[in-house]
């Protein structure tokens, strides 16, 4: 009984998403400027702080996963932090970072002449931020879980250790990779918190879909439903693609 | 005969890393190791000698440190004392602090379990080592081809190793260890994953590979058999010690630790040797008449028989089992014991007699019908003295 309950109350609230969803003017409400800005700007976000994750968490996963120096189980404990802290208490802190009054933030203003808060890559910074220990837990634990024999054959066959990891590490765990990223693509796009922190909510320059959701809930509660309604379905989709690779985490397909 | 691999491949030299390949050197040199490698609590101590085109069993029971010294050779792990060489090249040293790592090692690795790559298929496993020592994609598929060829296995060229035979893969994993051109060849247990039938095939296809490669060549088995066929020459490895070198023919006639007797189906007994009786009083009880080659010069400048610590080795099939105490003219050893239990082998039977010295005793089956033996049986056990054959122990000079 209680598991019927929980089933309900899981899955009664999407229903509703689908009831109410204004099925008709759908297309009309999609079509809007605003709505469709931030839509690519979602979508460009989100794959950016994909790519970012990918060129240096990997890395990350690499050292966290085969490091033997001490200190690195703390320092595991550290970069996952941000799977756990309220994405708003990381919208404060990046602000207390890059902010233009902040610790990096200053350096970096002072010598470009850039400044990260309330700009579009801001956003792809915070949804980074909170994003990036997806990726790096998924792959850490596909470095982990890798066997080194092929690494070791690969080496007795004359390969360098970045041609190893280049040509038999990554290809072995690139199931884990894929998964990782989409998942952490799939964090970036939901990303709220962070983001309105620390980038503000500018349309077309840094009000992604879910702060389009919550602006629009209260002017527009129709495109506001749409609009989560888009989110769903790419939710979905997410999930659909991962099942495989999600449930049989082995490292070799 | 195949020709030499580097005149085959059109491209037969990308190796030009520094100790790869150097202009002082031979050709063809000797693999030289002498030294030890300690892992957390297993400490291997070996010396060793592999010549070009020598094949060399390792032999040893499970833990003895077999692979830990291939490792070594090969470069995935580091000596932590001494050193190891081909030739006028040094590999390892560690009163220089020379190391040169695996993918920079001329070495050849065929894994236990091959480690083929599963996302390439066999060709372009084959191809790995000439493309990552810096061959083009087409020129590295084009000398992969030329070794698939040689080992009849163009046809799987595009299969996946998952959709491979066993006895494929080895042929692949030598394949691709050989394409890489190494100048010394490891085996580690290359035919133990695979099934009894295929093994006698492939066995006798790699016997052919290993004996036309001109370097040295270690491979490593727990099979007599195959250590039997495959080697010139056999180490064994016992406790990270070297207990034995020597040819198979000697290794399986003068077995100087028990494991090694028991692969070769002796009896092995430890006596100490009065050399003006030819009698040896056995540690395990009783006293055996023996034969020595004492016109050996290595065998008394070696001191073993001087010294009296003697090894007796006794073929289960030179002993006869008689129910009555036997009388003969010529010298025999005769001892009394109880019949302990009965196996039967393929065409006879081992019977397992407590006795002082205990033996194990090959006799037909019939002869257990008509001696009606069974566990639990007096015996008398009777071997001529010419069949009881001593020699020095070299343990006995380790003090252990």
């Amino acid at each position: 009984m209680p598991a019927l309950l929980a089933t309900l109350f899981l899955l009664v609230p999407l229903a509703g998403l689908l009831v109410r969803a204004p099925w008709r003017g759908l297309p009309h409400i999609l079509a809007d400027s605003q709505v469709l800005d931030a839509l690519r700007l979602s979508l460009v976000c989100a794959s950016a702080a994909t790519a970012a994750s990918l060129v240096f968490g990997v890395p990350l996963a690499w050292v966290l996963a085969r490091s033997q120096a001490r200190g690195i189980t703390l320092l595991r404990a550290l970069v996952t932090l941000p799977l756990v802290l309220p994405p708003v208490v990381g919208g404060v802190a990046l602000l207390l970072a890059f902010g233009r009054q902040g610790i990096l933030g200053r350096l970096l203003d002072a010598w470009t002449g850039i400044t990260l808060p309330f700009t579009t890559a801001g956003v792809i910074v915070a949804e980074t931020f909170v994003a990036m220990p997806f990726l790096v837990i998924t792959v850490e634990g596909a470095f982990r879980a890798a066997d080194r024999g092929f690494e070791e054959a690969a080496a007795t066959l004359g390969a360098s250790r970045l041609t190893v990891f280049r040509t038999v590490t990554i290809p072995l765990i690139a199931p884990s990779l894929l998964a990782g990223a989409v998942l952490c693509w799939a964090r970036a796009l939901g990303e709220f918190g962070a983001t309105i922190t620390f980038a503000g909510n500018f349309p077309g320059r840094t009000q992604t879909m879910p702060l389009a959701v919550y602006v629009a809930l209260e002017s527009n509660p129709e495109a506001a439903v749409a609009l989560s309604l888009v989110l769903l379905v790419v939710s979905i989709a997410v999930l659909a693609g991962l099942r495989d690779r999600w449930l049989s985490t082995g490292a070799v397909a | 005969m195949r020709p030499h691999p580097s005149d085959a491949v059109p491209f037969g030299d990308h190796r030009q890393e520094a100790g790869r390949r150097t202009s002082a050197e031979k050709p063809d040199g000797a693999l030289v190791m002498s030294g030890t490698v300690e892992r957390g609590n297993f400490n291997l101590e070996a010396d060793l000698v592999a010549a070009p085109g020598e094949v060399l069993g390792v032999l040893g029971p499970n833990g003895a440190g077999k692979t830990t010294l291939l490792r070594a050779l090969s470069g995935l792990d580091a000596l932590s004392s001494g050193s190891i060489r081909l030739g006028a090249l040094t590999l390892d040293d560690t009163a220089t602090d020379t190391f040169v790592p695996a993918e920079r090692r001329p070495v050849g690795f065929v894994f236990q379990d091959y480690r083929l790559f599963p996302h390439l298929d066999v060709r372009d496993n084959v191809a790995y080592a000439p493309r990552v020592q810096g061959a083009g994609r087409r020129q590295a598929r084009v000398a992969a081809d030329t070794w698939l060829e040689r080992f009849d296995l163009t046809d799987l060229a595009t299969r996946r190793p998952r959709e491979i035979s066993g006895g494929q893969a080895q042929k692949v994993a030598l394949a691709r260890a050989l394409a890489a051109e190494p100048r010394f060849l490891l085996l580690d247990e290359p035919l133990s994953a695979l099934d009894a039938k295929t093994r006698v095939d492939v066995r006798e296809q790699l016997r052919s590979h290993l004996e036309q490669f001109p370097g040295p060549v270690l491979i490593i088995t727990h099979d007599p058999l195959e250590a039997l066929i495959m080697a010139d020459r056999l180490l064994v490895i016992e406790n990270g010690r070297v207990v034995q070198q020597g040819t198979p023919a000697q290794v399986a006639r003068q077995p100087v630790t028990q494991y090694i007797a028991q692969l070769v189906g002796l009896n092995l007994y430890t006596g100490a040797l009065d050399p003006a009786t030819r009698h040896v009083y056995l540690d395990d009880g009783g006293t055996f008449t023996v034969t020595f080659n004492d016109h050996d010069p290595a065998a008394s400048a070696e001191a073993g028989l001087s010294r009296h610590r003697v090894l007796v080795g006794l073929r289960p099939s030179a002993i006869t089992i008689h129910t009555a105490q036997p009388t003969h003219a010529s010298p025999r050893n005769v001892w009394k014991g109880t019949v302990a239990a009965l196996e039967q082998l393929a065409d006879r039977v081992r019977v397992q007699v407590d006795a002082a010295p205990p033996a194990l005793v090959d006799v037909t089956p019939a002869a257990v019908a008509d001696l009606a033996l069974q566990p639990g049986t007096g015996v008398w056990l009777s071997a001529k003295a010419t069949e009881t054959e001593a020699y020095p122990d070299p343990g006995s000079r380790r003090g252990s």
